[in-house]
């Protein structure tokens, strides 16, 4: 057991200090703004619990696109916010700040009490390693070993964007999501969003064919890609697509259908559902993952974008 | 006390703090930052039990890992549908309060 350095005691003050910050303070924008240093500081911790893997989906999704979705929000209701509820009462805070003191303190004590040695399963995920041809063990739990939980979270994200498009008004069902973004032309909005996507897409497409071997994924891959697309159309250089587009909702479905169609496979012609015979592993999982890759990035632009809201037709 | 230790207190604290922002503020939008608070906490925890865990040249357990990857996609499409719903809310009411206020229904033409 090493001693805490002044770096993780600091890291760690900044994060609580920035958690508090966001709870407290009066306006919803600066609770934003904080919750978004707080995501790009935790991802900080990521790396130093040596969870390269984690920081980058931390930061890519947790701070970036999340970010990006709750400054979206608070700037849409900043009507609402002169028009505040009441807070509630002094019993009801204290009995708050009670019962979140003991659920924190017992949290604590779990964390001072976890057991020595601490079970792990870190060695039989590199002792069967062999069988996928993929060296990152992270990527080898997410695509092999627990692949039926990746595959559910497909379904989830499918299951998301249903419910905000769902929430589309009659007048713009199956029409394009957002509002139409423009930006001055020889702005450096503009400009940003004609000069970083060729350098995004190429540094999202290297992140998740790295994911292989070193950090890096599909997820995190995804999200840059899908940032890029959302930077093109906050610039105005582009425009939402119609969600009724058929190419749009097959890329959304191309992920988790492609998981289907392998896991059922395995089970009629393998051991069993989502077994991969083993000297197709490495190209089966790269398939899978290449259509993940274009699902999350889709699914991820626009769970952001948000309910259609306007009409397919001009 | 280790690096690791500071970072799981830290992250029992994140916790708390979440739920105490959840019960209290009345905002919606506000309780949706707390919930993702709360949550960030939660998979801090998995990560501290994980680099605990460290063995076989790996610094933290890789299935604790993974299972956060998919927790911080699932916890960023259930904000994206809760917001989709609040604005919707305040579309369709003018305000975002939840303390039961009549709708005026009259502000969305459309209804549906």
């Amino acid at each position: 057991m090493s001693i805490a350095t002044v770096f993780e005691i600091v890291l760690a003050a900044l994060v609580l200090g920035l958690g508090i910050w966001t709870i407290v303070v009066r306006e919803t924008f600066s609770a934003t703004v904080g919750f978004v240093a707080y995501g790009l500081l935790v991802a900080l911790i990521w790396v130093r619990l040596d969870a390269v893997d984690v920081a980058l989906t931390e930061a890519a999704i947790g701070g970036g696109l999340g970010g990006v979705l709750l400054l979206g929000a608070a700037a849409r209701l900043r009507d609402a916010d002169l028009m505040a509820s009441k807070t509630p009462g002094k019993v009801i805070r204290a009995s708050a700040a009670a019962l979140s003191v003991l659920t924190a303190a017992a949290l604590a004590d779990a964390v001072l009490l976890l057991p020595d040695p601490a079970p792990t399963l870190a060695p039989p995920a590199v002792a069967n390693a062999w069988a996928t041809g993929l060296s990152n063990p992270v990527t080898n739990v997410l695509m092999a070993f627990r692949a039926m939980d990746t595959m559910l979270e497909k379904v989830v994200l499918m299951l998301a964007i249903v419910g905000v498009w769902s929430l589309a008004p009659d007048s713009a069902w199956g029409g394009r999501p957002g509002p139409r973004h423009q930006a001055d032309p020889n702005g450096v909005l503009a400009f940003l969003a004609r000069l970083l996507p060729p350098v995004g897409i190429v540094v999202g497409i290297y992140i998740f064919w790295t994911g292989a071997d070193h950090p890096g994924g599909a997820f995190q891959g995804g999200a840059i890609l899908a940032s890029m697309w959302l930077l093109t159309i906050i610039a105005g250089l582009a425009d939402t697509a119609p969600v009724s587009r058929r190419w749009l909702r097959f890329i959304l479905v191309a992920g988790p259908c492609l998981f289907l169609v392998v896991g059922l496979v395995g089970l009629l012609f393998g051991a069993a559902f989502l077994s991969y015979p083993l000297a197709l592993a490495k190209p089966l999982i790269l398939g899978i993952e290449v259509a993940m890759i274009l699902t999350i990035a889709a699914t991820l632009a626009l769970l952001l974008a948000g309910a259609p809201e306007r009409s397919a037709k001009p | 006390m280790s690096g690791t230790t500071v970072f799981g207190l830290c992250a029992a604290a994140a916790v708390g703090l979440g739920l105490y922002g959840l019960i209290t503020n009345p905002q919606p939008l506000r309780k949706i930052i707390a919930f993702n608070l709360l949550g960030s906490g939660v998979f801090l925890l998995f990560g501290v039990v994980g680099r605990r865990g460290a063995a076989a040249g790996l610094g933290n357990d890789p299935v604790p890992q993974a299972l956060v990857i998919t927790g911080v996609v699932v916890a960023f499409s259930a904000t994206a549908l809760a917001i989709a719903l609040l604005l919707r809310l305040f579309k369709t009411a003018g305000s975002t309060t939840l303390s039961g206020a009549p709708m005026r229904a009259d502000l969305d033409p459309s209804g549906d």
